[in-house]
């Protein structure tokens, strides 16, 4: 990372490993369980809060003196879902199509907890740029675990990756599921989501025994 | 001179002064926008019906593709070789319009094009003792004219919709449905092909001619979805609540349309 100086870059790799805002922060929980069911939908969601986390770090930190910290968290809250807001309108006017993919996250992207706790711990007491580099990280450490909890939620629940058979056939009995394969439907339930992140929790702490808490 | 961002007047000052910008850059940007939407939204809706009667740029067995935008109008033209709307009052048709009868009425809710009638809002109406307004699109599918009616209800989380493509004895020739937030791979796989597709050849009526509606049932057997006269598709996993408001909503919806197609009939 040529572009960073050691100190930046680690505002963005923290949250992919050792800082991660789902498996170490345990924030951001509800929208992982809500809509991993599907790939698809847990890579937009990454996306839509990689936006949202990177512009609205950069806006509080840019009013950071000024805001009064008696109404900050609403000042917060203005911002986030102002920017949302926004979001939405320019999609559905230029980009009709995905807006509608992401209408269900809209309101989640709001009630997302690590966006309110990056604004909340990070961008109060920081700079633009490191406000910035800091909400990327963050984000795509949440997208991250979406991805991985969506994979396999997709995978041994529907079968399907990106909503493309890749087991075959459940009705027509093709691929593995001529040799007595089911999908797993339980998978599709959102307590799956949890117990997927419990086991990413797993490997990671005991891959790096600092992260264990007495 | 360092601000002081503790004292009650700043706060109230800020306060005020980050309500008025933001609002104002909110309303800035609907008003800007509104023209865009609306016009994506008109298309929306006649893509729908479209899809629903049939015509459509389906390519894969999996395809939900829409006749494209730039030919939308026209195909919706073509297609649709009538729009009526039925005025109905505590299940029987009181009122059948043309479409230019319907443009030209003075009625509340009527005066727009037939399918941007808001199905909110006549079911409010009709909640409310008065008579509400639904629209019916013909078109043809294999030389034989099918009824497409709207249809709202509700899912797990928010609205679900959908049109319905009916022949004169109320079998089924086409789905679409739609929803405003069912959860993603679950209840929103209202919105897939395998299970629009299960509705097709279903009947609404039994063999007696009563309204019997299509139920989303879970555990019938027939998850091919073979066995045409049960009045059952096969339910979606995790999307029982979803599942149950479609159910709810075709009962509910088409029943107001019975009478016509009874008309239809005996004429």
């Amino acid at each position: 990372m040529g572009l960073l100086s050691k100190k930046d870059a680690k505002l963005i790799t923290d949250p992919l490993t050792d800082n991660n805002p789902i498996t170490i922060q345990v924030l951001g929980i509800c929208s992982a369980l809500a809509i991993t069911a599907e790939l698809k939908a847990s890579l937009v969601m990454g996306i839509a809060v990689l936006f949202v986390l990177g512009v609205g770090n950069v806006v509080i930190s840019l009013m950071r003196n000024i805001i009064p910290s008696k109404i900050r968290i609403i000042v917060q809250l203005i911002v986030v879902a102002s920017l949302v807001i926004i979001v939405d309108q320019v999609l559905k006017a230029f980009a009709f199509e995905l807006s509608k993919t992401l209408s269900v996250f809209i309101g989640l992207i709001i009630t997302n907890c690590i966006i309110m706790g990056r604004f909340e711990a990070f961008a109060l007491g920081n700079g633009p740029w490191k406000s910035f580099l800091d909400g990327i990280g963050n984000a795509l450490g949440y997208a991250v675990i979406l991805i991985i909890v969506g994979f396999f939620r997709e995978l041994f629940g529907s079968g399907t990756l990106f909503g493309i058979p890749v087991l075959g056939d459940p009705i027509d009995k093709t691929g593995v599921y001529s040799i007595g394969y089911e999908n797993n439907g339980f998978m599709l339930m959102p307590p799956m989501a949890l117990i997927i992140v419990g086991l990413i929790i797993w490997v990671q702490r005991s891959r790096n025994k600092d992260l264990i808490e007495d | 001179m360092a601000l002081n961002t503790e004292k009650n007047t700043y706060t109230i000052i800020f306060a005020v002064g980050m309500v008025l910008v933001v609002g104002s850059i909110l309303a800035f940007t609907a008003s800007t926008l509104r023209p865009n939407i609306e016009e994506n939204r008109r298309m929306e809706k006649q893509q729908n019906i479209l899809y629903a009667m049939g015509v459509n740029s389906n390519e894969g067995s999996g395809d939900i593709s829409f006749v494209s935008t730039d030919r939308v109008a026209d195909a919706f033209q073509n297609n649709v070789f009538e729009q009526i709307v039925l005025e109905v009052k505590d299940g029987e048709i009181i009122k059948k319009m043309s479409r230019d009868e319907f443009l030209s009425s003075k009625a509340e809710g009527a005066g727009i094009e037939p399918y941007l009638i808001d199905g909110k809002k006549e079911q409010t109406k009709a909640k409310n003792g008065k008579s509400q307004f639904l629209p019916l699109f013909k078109g043809k599918q294999d030389d034989k004219t099918v009824y497409v009616a709207p249809m709202r209800g509700k899912g797990l989380w928010d609205a679900i919709w959908g049109y319905i493509a009916l022949d004169e004895n109320m079998i089924v020739r086409g789905t679409f449905f739609d929803h405003a937030g069912e959860t993603p791979g679950l209840g929103a796989n209202i919105k897939q092909r395998y299970f629009m597709d299960d509705f097709y050849g279903e009947r609404l009526l039994n063999e007696e001619g009563t309204f019997k509606g299509i139920t989303v049932a879970k555990g019938n057997n027939d998850p091919k979805n073979e066995i045409k006269d049960d009045h059952e598709v096969d339910a979606l996993a995790g999307a029982t609540i979803t599942g149950d408001g479609v159910s709810a909503m075709i009962k509910k919806d088409l029943k107001l349309y019975l009478p016509y197609f009874k008309n239809l009939k005996t004429n």
